[in-house]
């Protein structure tokens, strides 16, 4: 499993850099790893990251863009906006979290 | 030593996914929606849902029974039948054939597509007028055929907003330039 350095700390990432560990992270962290995709943190950021982070928690999955649009009541198009392109992946990048497994 | 471990952390840190390399290629998807039956209609809005959660532009074309998903009426409203599907098995029964002659009976469709329905409820994914709705909200573009609607005598104001325009066939090839294309 490769590793980066990311803030000064070895992290164990996947094949396409993902965090392999979830406990790995701290909000510190993720205001990093979003500053690497190109992200500056707001606090409207926050609000799906949060979620993201309880509920892989509470689930054990990463929740799926729908799910995060209709648990946080935050819109797919604001979503689109916050996270360009690629919202589902991105969020979960910037959680520390492995990509959404679920289709819609 | 040093220089090892610098060249190393250097090489590290640059590891980051790749996000933006599809994005920027110009991918386009394009979808002709040609069916009004349930079980036909989830295919283009899953797929079309999963491109453009991955940058690529998506354009859907509803052309013949396609339409009832995009018109007002009957949107919320399409059937699943098995007859002449001899795939059908009740859910989870895998082998057991349910007989053709019975999908005709009166109330079979509606108990078939009451069952479908759940079926896909129970996954999360949403019913097809909230698809659609989500699909426009994430960026997909939606075309209904010109020669459809003269056919069926339908207008803009009996399609759901999220169609962009009544388009003619060339109109839609000139959209889809480039695009990869999906006939369902």
């Amino acid at each position: 499993m490769p590793t980066t350095t990311i803030s000064g700390r070895t992290l164990e990432v996947n094949e396409e850099g993902f965090l392999v560990h979830p406990d790995d992270w701290t909000e510190d962290l993720g205001v990093e790893l979003a500053r690497l995709i190109g992200i500056e943190m707001t606090e409207a950021h926050w609000v799906p990251i949060r979620f993201l982070r309880t509920d892989h928690a509470a689930m054990g999955e990463t929740p799926t863009l729908r799910r995060v649009s209709t648990q946080t009541g935050i819109d797919v198009k604001t979503l689109f906006g916050l996270f360009p392109k690629k919202p589902a992946k991105k969020m979960a990048y910037v959680a520390g979290l492995p990509k959404p497994k679920g289709c819609v | 030593m040093t220089t090892d471990v610098t060249s190393q952390v250097n090489e590290e840190t640059s590891f980051v996914p790749s996000f933006d390399d599809e994005a920027e290629s110009g991918r386009k998807l394009a979808i002709i929606c040609s069916k009004g039956n349930l079980d036909m209609a989830y295919p283009a809005l899953i797929l079309g849902n999963a491109a453009l959660g991955e940058g690529i532009e998506v354009h859907l074309f509803f052309t013949f029974w396609g339409f009832d998903m995009i018109n007002k009426r009957t949107q919320g409203d399409l059937q699943f039948s098995y007859l002449g599907n001899t795939a059908m098995h009740p859910p989870g029964m895998f082998g057991v054939h349910m007989p053709q002659g019975m999908a005709g009976l009166p109330g079979m469709t509606a108990a078939t597509t009451k069952m479908m329905k759940k079926q896909i409820a129970d996954l999360d994914v949403p019913e097809v007028p909230e698809f659609l709705e989500m699909i426009h909200a994430s960026g997909g573009h939606l075309w209904a055929c010109r020669m459809s609607a003269d056919m069926m005598k339908l207008h803009e104001d009996d399609l759901i907003d999220e169609v962009e325009g009544i388009i003619s066939a060339s109109d839609f090839m000139e959209l889809t330039d480039g695009a990869q294309l999906l006939f369902i």
